[in-house]
């Protein structure tokens, strides 16, 4: 009683509990082990389409969905920041202080190792009402290579869970913004065009200004 | 939905019939064309119609209640020939101790199906699902694109969260990757 380490003899008998035979768990881990590994996308693909089957529960409409969605992704994101800023070469190990350094890290480390390449664009948006957004571009999501919205529900884009992965990075990183996927077809080339909008809170854009000055 | 089940064998007969090929058709006047595929169908296990779509216009149109007819009619004829198919090397399975581990293949039902004008071949899904592809008599490799079209079935409908079981398939995304890939098969 009261051991935190886990007793080998005990180890499968719990109820609930489970741990590998060695006792070593993910948390035991070097953090660099699994950094050019892969997993399967079609596990991923059930996976997610579970994590879409439960968001759906308990919703009333699309807004609430994707904001389920857009909260499973935030943790991840959070996390991911930390682990993809340890794992960056000492020399340039540091912390985005700018938005521009904060979203190239984005569309370049972040997407990379989720999605094993780069997002297509970075935009800021040419209306000089809201300099406060950004866009992040990807042509073909990944989430959403298996996912077909339903006509009633045209609006839903669950990129949304990506968006909230990007959430996690700005709000940890200490840019707090609020970021939401919009599909915008291109054609038939692009059918799943995602814009994922970045929309910093004005003190971020407030500070930027004022770090540019001195 | 409506759910037919077996009829007579005349009527069966005159379901398929209705589905024949008219020479008067495009086909005609085009040189002689290769491997060209006239239309899916997919059955559920329960021998409703959930998917249907015509590639090409070789085949006559029927109305949608025809076509659940069909489906539905298809499903029985195909119940019937796999209970007439016996298994194969069932009693020497069963002496057999070393075989004993290893089931038997299920009976297939009915496989392919050819008229003068058209050839329909079926492909019955571990769960029970048919896909039934309409093709022209000189068409090979079916087996390759009925693989193929399953290959699609499994990734943009089974993956899709919003697909519920043994309903009717509307998936953008598989409509468009079958499109293409059937597309590219009757241009060439």
């Amino acid at each position: 009683m009261g051991s935190l380490q886990p007793n080998p003899a005990t180890i499968g008998k719990e109820p609930g509990v489970r741990l590998p035979s060695n006792g070593k768990t993910i948390y035991h881990r070097p953090l660099n082990r699994s950094k050019t590994a892969e997993i399967s996308q079609a596990s991923f693909a059930y996976l997610f389409g579970e994590m879409i089957t439960y968001a759906q529960r308990r919703v009333k409409g699309i807004q609430e969905l994707e904001q389920r969605l857009n909260v499973q992704g935030h943790s991840i994101g959070l996390k991911l920041l930390d682990l993809l800023l340890f794992r960056e070469p000492a020399r340039s190990q540091q912390r985005p202080t700018t938005i521009i350094a904060l979203l190239h890290f984005i569309k370049q480390t972040v997407w990379q190792h989720l999605f094993a390449r780069q997002a297509d664009r970075l935009e800021k948006s040419a209306n000089p009402d809201t300099p406060d957004e950004y866009m992040i571009i990807d042509n073909e999501p990944l989430v959403n290579q298996f996912v077909s919205v339903p006509r009633e529900m045209s609006q839903l884009n669950c990129a949304a869970f990506v968006a909230g992965i990007v959430e996690g990075v700005c709000d940890g990183a200490d840019f707090p913004a609020r970021v939401t996927a919009h599909t915008v077809a291109e054609g038939e080339m692009w059918p799943g065009k995602t814009v994922f909008l970045v929309k910093f809170r004005s003190e971020v854009v407030e500070r930027e200004a004022f770090l540019t000055k001195t | 939905m409506a759910h037919i089940f077996l009829h007579t064998a005349h009527d069966v007969g005159t379901k398929l019939a209705d589905y024949l090929f008219q020479p008067q058709g495009s086909l005609a006047h085009a040189p002689r064309q290769h491997r060209t595929i006239f239309a899916l169908i997919i059955i559920n296990k329960a021998g409703g119609l959930v998917y249907n779509k015509n590639f090409h216009d070789g085949l006559n149109k029927i109305s949608t209640n025809d076509y659940l007819v069909l489906a539905g009619t298809f499903h029985g004829v195909h119940a019937i020939t796999a209970r007439l198919n016996p298994l194969k090397g069932l009693p020497q399975a069963t002496k057999d101790a070393s075989a004993a581990n290893s089931r038997p293949d299920p009976p297939s039902g009915l496989e392919s199906l050819e008229s003068e004008n058209f050839r329909m071949q079926c492909f019955n899904t571990l769960t029970g699902t048919k896909f039934l592809l309409f093709t022209d008599t000189t068409q090979t490799n079916g087996d390759i694109t009925m693989k193929k079209i399953y290959d699609l079935y499994a990734d943009y409908v089974m993956k899709n969260p919003f697909y519920s079981l043994e309903m009717p398939i509307r998936c953008e995304i598989f409509d468009r990757k079958l499109l293409s890939y059937i597309r590219e098969i009757n241009n060439r």
